[in-house]
């Protein structure tokens, strides 16, 4: 039980809520890199998903993309960047990697919850003379919603995850107090670090929880894939 | 003094078979390190998840509690896992084991109750019609009946586990993932594709594996297809 108090210890201690290793300052890094990829992930994912989902094309490309995805470990693809010439830029690796592991949840829910839509009900809006633009817009979105917004949700999560990893090949993020603990043989602060971590995704999975409870019968929850 | 060899690993290639040659012994190691930890993981995942499963489907007051613990444990991002573990498990294998263990839960739990409540009522109904109590019930018509959905439970699992074995470098156990990680520090390029691609190459032969064993346990799958 000492490693606990310890850690709280750590937690409570001012000093290490401040300053460029404090942190404040890793938790905006992660707040920051999580919201710009999830927004750049669903700029990437939606229109093709919609667009796929729309035509009833490309399930098998949307169900592989997602499969392999998980067979490629977030870390090799990371250190594979640093690597590269795009290693250079600071946070460029971080921001590829977290971008390359979000698409493929939040493409195959757009995709499985727009071919989910009830056949017939897209047939009568073409019978009321829709065309193709406003059928996706009026009709099939708003049914997928459900889908998409879990999909976005699996994603958001997924890259608070994954923005702790990126700490290892030394980015930024809450990840950096886990391996800084590391570093300095400190358990109490890896231990710190890794509650730190643990309380964000689940408070951003929560706000989710709630957001998709409060929202209006159409964009509540159904189901999940992927 | 002699020159140095100008081969492909003194000029740090990404693909260099001397790499492959003359680190042999490192790279099966790390493979066969990386197919224990996994293996150990997933089984002892599975010993756990079907009672779990089957408690859940039998009492509805306990499905909802087990879900969430569940799925609270899959949120907290791997790193985390790993360094929350660390009091209880020191620098060990078990540490990552544990927290792969913790982890496959989720999806194992998930998948295996979802193929229980798939059984038709009528086919338990006449089982028990048959005479069948409720033990051999669960073992000779839920269970393989819930057969097709579990599988696909524990080949995601199995493919995730994969990757994230690589996260446990940070304890020094991570099978192919030691290799990334060191291979990182000292811009080893050779070494890091070597290793992350022998890592999906697991994940994919894993999961071909655990087709094969879905096809030969679940025979009439394929006669209802064809």
């Amino acid at each position: 039980m000492n490693t606990i108090s310890d850690a709280w210890q750590w937690l409570t201690d001012s000093a290490h809520w401040a300053g460029d290793d404090g942190i404040w300052h890793r938790l905006t890094q992660h707040l920051v890199l999580t919201v710009v990829c999830l927004i750049l992930s669903c700029l990437i994912a939606l229109p093709v998903a919609l667009v796929l989902g729309h035509l009833g094309k490309g399930g098998a490309l949307a169900v592989n993309i997602s499969n392999v995805g998980r067979a490629v470990p977030t870390f090799a693809v990371l250190v594979l960047l640093l690597l590269t010439p795009i290693g250079r830029w600071s946070e460029g690796p971080t921001v590829v990697a977290l971008v390359l592991f979000a698409v493929p949840p939040l493409l195959t829910n757009a995709y499985v919850g727009m071919r989910g839509v009830d056949r017939s009900v897209v047939q009568a809006a073409r019978g009321m003379g829709m065309t193709g633009r406003q059928m996706l817009w009026r009709v099939e979105l708003p049914l997928a919603m459900p889908l998409v917004l879990s999909g976005v949700r699996i994603a958001a999560v997924q890259l608070v995850a994954t923005a702790t990893i990126a700490a290892l090949a030394g980015g930024g993020g809450l990840g950096r107090i886990i391996t800084a603990g590391f570093n300095l043989a400190s358990t109490p602060q890896v231990v710190a670090g890794a509650v730190l971590v643990a309380v964000f995704a689940l408070i951003v999975e929560g706000l989710f929880e709630i957001g998709e409870r409060l929202a209006p019968g159409g964009a509540r929850g159904r189901g999940r894939t992927g | 003094m002699t020159a140095p060899p100008d081969d492909c690993l003194a000029r740090n290639e990404w693909i260099c078979g001397e790499y492959l040659s003359t680190r042999r012994q490192i790279i099966v190691d790390a493979v066969l390190q990386h197919l224990e930890l996994t293996a150990v993981s997933i089984l002892i995942a599975l010993v756990i998840a079907v009672p779990l499963a089957v408690v859940a489907r039998r009492w509805a007051l306990a499905a909802g509690p087990v879900l969430a613990l569940t799925t609270i444990l899959y949120t907290i991002p791997s790193l985390a896992m790993f360094s929350l573990l660390l009091p209880v498990y020191g620098l060990s294998a078990s540490l990552v084991v544990a927290g792969l263990v913790l982890y496959s839960l989720t999806l194992l739990v998930r998948n295996i109750l979802a193929g229980l409540r798939a059984v038709p009522e009528d086919t338990r109904q006449a089982a028990r019609g048959m005479g069948y109590g409720p033990i051999r019930l669960l073992l000779t018509v839920e269970l393989p009946l819930a057969l097709p959905a579990a599988m696909a439970g524990l080949r995601i699992a199995t493919v995730s586990a994969v990757s994230l074995v690589t996260v446990g470098a940070i304890v020094g156990f991570g099978g192919l993932g030691n290799l990334i990680y060191t291979g990182m520090n000292t811009y080893f390029k050779a070494q890091v594709l070597t290793a992350s691609v022998l890592c999906v190459v697991i994940a994919v032969l894993a999961d071909l594996l655990l087709l094969g064993v879905q096809r030969i346990l679940t025979p009439w799958t394929r006669a209802a297809r064809s």
